[in-house]
C-alpha cells in the first residue's frame, strides 16, 4: 500500500511545478479538477452510505464520513481557486451566478450533515440516520449543480454563450497537463481520504477497542 | 396484497387527520404563526407593489411556515404508538401516507398565506390559476423533503433547529425554481413560458418523493 501512495504522489509531484505561472488560464488546472476531486468524493461518500444502509458495517460509515470531509475542503479550495480566478476574470470575487449558488448551497448541506452526525451520541445510530441525509443530500446536490445551471444562463465559460475552454485549449500542452491534473486531483483526494479512514480505524481500535 | 397495503395507507392517513382534529393546538399554531408573519410585514411594509420585495416575503413566510408544519409530523407521536405502527404496517405506508398529509395541510397553509397577503399587503398575482398550480406543486415536494427530515431530526433527538438546519439547504433547488416561475406567474407573463420550470417543479418533486419513500424504512427500523 505504501508503495502505491508514494507513485500516486510522485504523480502529483509535476502538476504544481508546470503550472506556476501567472496566466489566469492555469487555473483551468486547478480549479476544474478540485472540482471534479470534490464529486469523485461525494460520489465515494454517497457510495459508502449507500453500502452502509445495506451492510451496517462500521467502516463504510468511516469511509463516507472522510471523504465527506477531504470533500468538503476540495470544495472551499474549488471556491477559493475560483474567486482568484473571478477577480482577474470577472472583476469581482463573488457574483450571482447559478454555479456558485449551488456550490455555496452545497457547502451548506454538508455543514448541516456533519452537524446532524455531531447531534448523536450512539454510533450506529449516527451511522445509520447521517447515511440517510447523505444520500438525500447527494441527490440534491447533484440536482443543483448538475440540473439547474442547465436552466439558467451562467457566466461560467461554456455555459451562456461565454466561450468555453475547449475552444481555444485545443492545442496539447494543455491536455497534456489538463487530463493528468485531473487524475492526480482526484487520486490526491483520495489518498488523504485513505489516510483518514486508517486514523479514524486505528483510533476506534485503539480506544474503544472495537473491530471494525 | 396490493389492495390490503392500500387499505392500510387509508388507514394511516385517517389517523393523521383524527390526530389533527383532535389536538388542533398544531394547526392553530400555524394559523397563529402565518397570521403573526404576515401582519408584521403588513406594519412594516404597508402595501407592497414591487413583484420581487412581494414574491421573496411570501416565499419566505411560506418556508418557515412548511417547517414549522412539518416538523410535527413525528414529534406528535408518542413512543409506544411509533413501535405499535412498527409492528404493524409497512414503513412506506407510514411515510406516504404523512407525505400525503403533510401536502394536504401545506396546501391549506399556502392557500391561507395568500389570502392574508390579499387582505393585508396586496395581491399582486396575475396568473392567479398558475401561482394556484405553483403552490399545490410546492406543497408537495415541500411536504416530502421536510416529512424525511422532520423524522430524522427526531431520531436524532434533536429540535426544531436541528429540524431547520438539515432542511434549508435540501430545500433551496426547490425554492429557487418555485421563486423563478411564480415571478412570472406575478408578471402574468404566458404560461407556455412557466411550463418549462413547472415541468422541473414536478421532476423534483418526483425525485424527492423517492427518496423519502426508499430512506424512510432505513430510518424507521430502530
Amino acid at each position: 500500500m505504501m508503495v502505491l501512495y508514494t507513485i500516486i504522489s510522485g504523480f502529483l509531484l509535476p502538476v504544481p511545478r508546470l503550472a506556476i505561472l501567472n496566466e489566469t488560464i492555469r487555473s483551468l488546472y486547478f480549479h476544474v479538477p478540485i472540482w471534479f476531486a470534490m464529486m469523485t468524493l461525494m460520489g465515494i461518500s454517497v457510495f459508502n452510505s449507500m453500502m452502509y444502509l445495506g451492510n451496517s458495517k462500521i467502516k463504510s460509515d468511516i469511509v463516507a464520513v472522510q471523504s465527506a470531509h477531504v470533500g468538503m475542503i476540495f470544495s472551499v479550495l474549488g471556491i477559493l481557486t475560483g474567486m482568484l480566478w473571478a477577480k482577474y476574470t470577472w472583476g469581482t470575487w463573488w457574483t450571482t451566478d447559478t454555479k456558485l449558488n449551488g456550490v455555496a448551497i452545497t457547502f451548506l448541506i454538508y455543514t448541516a450533515y456533519f452537524i446532524l452526525r455531531n447531534s448523536i451520541e450512539d454510533d450506529q445510530k449516527k451511522a445509520r440516520i447521517s447515511a440517510i441525509y447523505n444520500v438525500f443530500a447527494f441527490v440534491m446536490m447533484v440536482v443543483f449543480v448538475m440540473i439547474l445551471p442547465r436552466m439558467n444562463a451562467s457566466l461560467h465559460p461554456g455555459n451562456g454563450g461565454n466561450p468555453a475552454f475547449g475552444k481555444f485549449d485545443l492545442d496539447n500542452t494543455m491536455r497534456m497537463v489538463f487530463y493528468p491534473a485531473c487524475i492526480a486531483w482526484i487520486l490526491m483526494g483520495v489518498w488523504i481520504m485513505q489516510l483518514r479512514v486508517r486514523m479514524d480505524v486505528l483510533t476506534k481500535k485503539l480506544l474503544y477497542d472495537e473491530n471494525v | 396484497m396490493f389492495s390490503l397495503n392500500f387499505t392500510h395507507f387509508i388507514v394511516l392517513l385517517k389517523k393523521e387527520f383524527d390526530i389533527e382534529f383532535r389536538q388542533k393546538t398544531a394547526l392553530n399554531g400555524i394559523l397563529l404563526f402565518v397570521l403573526s408573519t404576515v401582519f408584521v410585514s403588513y406594519l412594516a411594509f404597508q402595501k407592497i407593489i414591487q413583484p420581487n420585495v412581494w414574491n421573496a416575503l411570501f416565499w419566505i413566510i411560506l418556508l418557515f411556515g412548511s417547517i414549522i408544519t412539518t416538523s410535527k409530523s413525528f414529534l406528535s407521536e408518542q413512543k409506544g404508538r411509533m413501535l405499535y405502527n412498527y409492528w404493524l404496517y409497512n414503513p412506506r405506508q407510514v411515510i406516504m401516507s404523512k407525505i400525503v398529509y403533510n401536502s394536504f395541510l401545506l396546501t391549506i397553509v399556502s392557500f391561507l398565506t395568500l389570502f392574508l397577503f390579499t387582505i393585508f399587503i396586496g395581491n399582486i398575482v396575475q396568473d392567479l390559476s398558475t401561482f394556484s398550480l405553483i403552490l399545490v406543486l410546492s406543497s408537495c415536494g415541500f411536504s416530502s423533503i421536510l416529512t424525511l427530515m422532520s423524522g430524522i431530526s427526531v431520531k436524532a433527538g434533536g429540535s426544531f433547529t436541528l429540524t431547520a438546519i438539515l432542511s434549508f439547504p435540501l430545500t433551496f433547488p426547490l425554492l429557487l425554481v418555485v421563486i423563478k416561475v411564480s415571478k412570472f406567474a406575478i408578471d402574468g407573463l404566458a404560461f407556455s413560458v412557466s411550463v418549462q420550470y413547472l415541468l422541473v417543479l414536478i421532476l423534483i418533486n418526483v425525485i424527492v418523493t423517492t427518496l423519502s419513500y426508499l430512506l424512510f424504512p432505513y430510518l424507521w427500523s430502530d
